[in-house]
């Protein structure tokens, strides 16, 4: 887009604050996220078929503190972009656009993304046993 | 009179300022809902090695449906991050050259991030 000097939308900072804001920007912000946290999984990958002791470096780094605050966020991501994207595809069939469920059914994707990552997390830390 | 002011040439051929009609867009979709089962799929099967040791994992993917499934899921991910990103950049990027340059940049990652863990999975899978 050529820089014009024109005012550009949406003018963030004079909108009352609306849970679709969030949720519309959120998609976006997540699914960043996640194409970051892709290379992860080809890093996983290519230990697992480079040897056991690459392998054991990947998972070290994983159950480190620090992995294991970065795959809760990124698990965090996953389920909330997972949730919205199939509430967008819900809506590209033309469903759910009046403004209660559409207010609705953003709030359904950012409480199923918290209670998935909650139940996810705590069946890993839980030790994998349900 | 017509409703429609384009010409019915253009309608036909369903391309408009894209070029590329809703191609980009209807991939984007495509993309998503086989996601959403490979993505699930890929999670429960992380989940079900939570303490597999190095045998197990590998032992696991050398399954040819995993392999299969694991392959499938690297190759749209990477296509499905890449309409995204691409979006993303063009809504947000508003100076040309920069523009452009992330868009070629955000390509060649994901190339090559694709074929190494496909490569990954096959070399795995082979037992090689």
């Amino acid at each position: 887009m050529a820089q014009t000097g024109r005012p550009l939308s949406p003018h963030l900072q004079v909108y009352k604050w609306q849970v679709q804001m969030l949720t519309s920007i959120l998609h976006r912000a997540t699914g960043i996220i996640l194409a970051v946290g892709s290379l992860i999984i080809v890093w996983g990958l290519a230990s697992l078929a480079a040897g056991e002791e690459a392998f054991a470096t990947f998972t070290a780094c994983a159950a480190s503190p620090l992995g294991m605050i970065v795959l809760i966020g990124w698990t965090l991501a996953f389920f909330y972009h997972l949730a919205n994207g199939i509430r967008h595809l819900v809506q590209d069939t033309g469903k759910g656009y009046a403004i209660t469920s559409f207010v609705r059914s953003s709030w359904v994707s950012i409480i199923a993304a918290i209670v998935l990552t909650v139940l996810v997390w705590g069946y890993v830390l839980a030790g994998g046993h349900a | 009179m017509s409703k429609d002011l384009r010409n019915p040439l253009a309608r036909a051929r369903g391309l408009g300022s894209a070029k590329d009609g809703v191609g980009h867009w209807m991939l984007q979709r495509v993309t998503a809902v086989a996601l959403v089962f490979l993505t699930v799929w890929l999670l429960c099967t992380i989940l079900s090695l939570l303490h597999a040791d190095y045998a197990t994992a590998r032992a696991t993917l050398m399954k040819p449906w995993n392999a299969v499934l694991l392959i499938a899921f690297v190759v749209t991910m990477f296509r499905h991050a890449v309409i995204g990103l691409q979006v993303i950049i063009e809504d947000y990027v508003h100076t040309r050259w920069v523009e452009v340059t992330s868009l070629i940049v955000i390509k060649f990652i994901a190339v090559l991030a694709a074929l190494t863990g496909v490569l990954a999975v096959v070399r795995v899978a082979l037992g090689s």
